[in-house]
């Protein structure tokens, strides 16, 4: 406990909020790079992922390359990139992209393959083009996973800023390093708090969205249990998870 | 007129849903395509928008063989009604409506008066317009299937088993509505079912079919009942039931009218008999649609 409360007395020092590189600095440096990050492999995954799932094809191979990402080690991989480039942006950039692609394509995958088949079909058949089905039926119906994707990539990809930004780059995780390498272990909590308090704030905006985005024609479906159609959709973000995992 | 020419359909697997079908199918006419699951309906139906395209044969319309039409082209000349509705559950009734009128390039507003129009030609009331799919029940959402399908006022109208999920009472009473929206609109309709009371019912012509879509008799409702091509037929239509085969009954009647049992000797209806004569009469379609209303109502 006495640890905590100088931790938060840490957090709250006026002098760590004014000073040259301060908390405030270094928190929107994290924000910064895990935005840009996230914003690289959403522009990589999202369409790749709305591809498998529209087409029904490539799905195995997205789950093999997710499962060769997931199994690359973070920071080894970190070193020899800093090795080859030096300490700066584009080897944590290149690292964290590579950790964030497998969730938002697991997202974005199941999210359109979860869209009720009769309902594309129906979209077909009145004389949607394929682009048409794509943009007008399934991204709206997929949305909820869409941005249920969106939130494990971010939340992966600001937990992991916070350890490899210590070998390379500044953010929060400059906190854990200075305070494993002075023994200081207030500013060293100081810091995990920083992390986890900003992936929650992060998590739990996302999670709003996600709310608002569920189409509302759908979201009365499921609070009417008369509708014949409820079972073919209603998409839940723990299809996400399951996706992740497969 | 649509024509299908030879038409065969192996699906990937190797199903052999369609062999060497051929068929001519009048306009503006309801011809009803009636067999038992997994006869080929569905396939043959859908080789008429390209949702799916023949592995031999050519399908015509007109005349014009569709494979040389675009198919995003085509779909959108031709009205399209599924059994559970295929609506889009993240629209409104009015947009579900106005789908196609859109994607031809209809503003927004003109699609919304089109829709609010044929909420009015399909029985739907105008406050339903903003209700979502899921607010709806099912006979409702029927209609707003048939409202969508008739939108951009198509030749070919298709129907493939659009009432089957419904309950039998609001099945007679879209039935119905199909027969008076004919009366007025007067298009090309290729209906699908497996119910053979249904085919009677609304097909000017019907044609039943076994597996592989091979066409086992095919003509007016009356001449299949008064001639049953085979045992099959007899069978498929209830013929060797006793069903069909009705009977004066002396007991009970009211004036001049007579009642009319089945074999099991269920009373299925009164027949005029002014003086003790039976009247031999031709009922137009129209008639036949009238009368029937309250017999459907009464089967349920
Ligand atoms: N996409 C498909 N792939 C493989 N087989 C199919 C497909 N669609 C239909 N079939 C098969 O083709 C046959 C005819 O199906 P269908 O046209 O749906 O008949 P119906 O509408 O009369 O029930 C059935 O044996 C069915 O299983
Ligand atoms: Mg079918």
């Amino acid at each position: 406990m006495n640890l905590f409360g100088g931790a938060f007395a840490w957090i709250l020092d006026p002098a760590h909020w004014s000073a040259g590189p301060d908390i405030s600095g270094h928190l929107l440096e994290h924000l910064a790079v895990s935005g840009l990050c996230v914003l690289i492999a959403v522009a990589i995954a999202l369409p790749i992922g709305i591809g498998i799932g529209h087409s029904g094809r490539g799905r195995g191979a997205a789950i093999l390359i997710s499962n060769i990402a997931r199994a690359l080690p973070t920071l080894g991989l970190l070193s020899i990139l800093i090795l080859l480039f030096g300490i700066g942006l584009l080897p944590i950039t290149v690292v964290l992209v590579i950790l964030a692609i497998p969730p938002m394509l697991a997202g974005a995958y199941a999210g359109v393959e979860s869209v009720d088949r009769q309902t594309i079909d129906a979209a077909r058949a009145l004389g949607m083009t394929e682009w048409q089905i794509v943009l007008r039926v399934e991204i709206p119906l997929a949305l909820p996973l869409l941005i249920g994707g969106l939130r494990a990539t971010a939340l992966q990809v600001i937990a992991t800023l916070g350890i490899a930004s210590a070998f390379a780059f500044g953010g929060l995780g400059i906190y854990l390093i200075n305070g494993l390498a002075q023994a200081d272990f207030v500013q060293l909590l100081a810091g995990a708090i920083l992390i986890t308090a900003l992936a929650l704030v992060v998590d739990g905006l996302l999670a709003a969205v996600q709310r608002l985005v569920v189409p509302h024609g759908v979201a009365l479906g499921r609070s009417n249990p008369n509708d014949p159609q409820k079972r073919a959709r209603a998409p839940r973000p723990r299809a996400v998870q399951e996706g992740m995992q497969s | 007129m649509i024509e299908f020419r030879e038409v065969s359909k192996t699906y990937p697997d190797g199903t052999r849903a369609v062999e060497d079908f051929s068929l001519v199918i009048p306009a503006r006419r309801i011809t009803v395509l009636v067999g038992s699951s997994g006869s080929g309906k569905t396939t043959l139906m859908r080789m008429i928008n390209r949702m799916v395209d023949p592995s031999s044969g050519t399908v015509e319309i007109d005349g014009r063989d569709i494979s040389k039409i675009e198919p995003v082209r085509l779909r959108r000349g031709i009205g399209y009604v599924m059994q559970n509705s295929g609506l889009l559950p993240h629209r409104t009734v009015a947009e579900n409506i106005a789908t196609v009128p859109r994607l031809s390039g209809v503003s927004r507003a003109d699609a919304r008066k089109r829709a609010l129009a044929m909420m009015d030609t399909v029985g739907l009331v105008r406050t339903l317009a903003d209700r979502y799919p899921s607010q709806l029940s099912g006979g409702q959402q029927q209609r707003v299937g048939v409202a969508r399908g008739l939108a951009i006022d198509p030749n070919i109208l298709l129907m493939d088993e659009p009432f089957s999920a419904v309950d039998p009472i609001v099945r007679a009473e879209l039935q119905q509505e199909v027969l008076r929206l004919q009366k007025e609109l007067a298009k090309t309709i290729v209906f699908v079912s497996h119910d053979i009371d249904e085919a009677f019912l609304l097909g000017d012509e019907v044609v039943v079919l076994e597996q592989g879509g091979r066409i086992v008799q095919q003509g007016a409702p009356e001449q299949i009942l008064a001639e049953p091509a085979n045992d099959f037929v007899a069978t498929f239509i209830g013929a060797d039931r006793g069903k069909r085969r009705l009977t004066i009954s002396d007991a009970a009647s009211r004036g001049d009218d007579r009642v009319l049992v089945d074999a099991g000797g269920y009373p299925v209806g009164v027949i005029a008999a002014p003086g003790g004569r039976l009247a031999v009469g031709h009922p137009s379609p129209k008639s036949r649609s009238i009368s029937n209303k309250t017999d459907q109502a009464g089967d349920a």
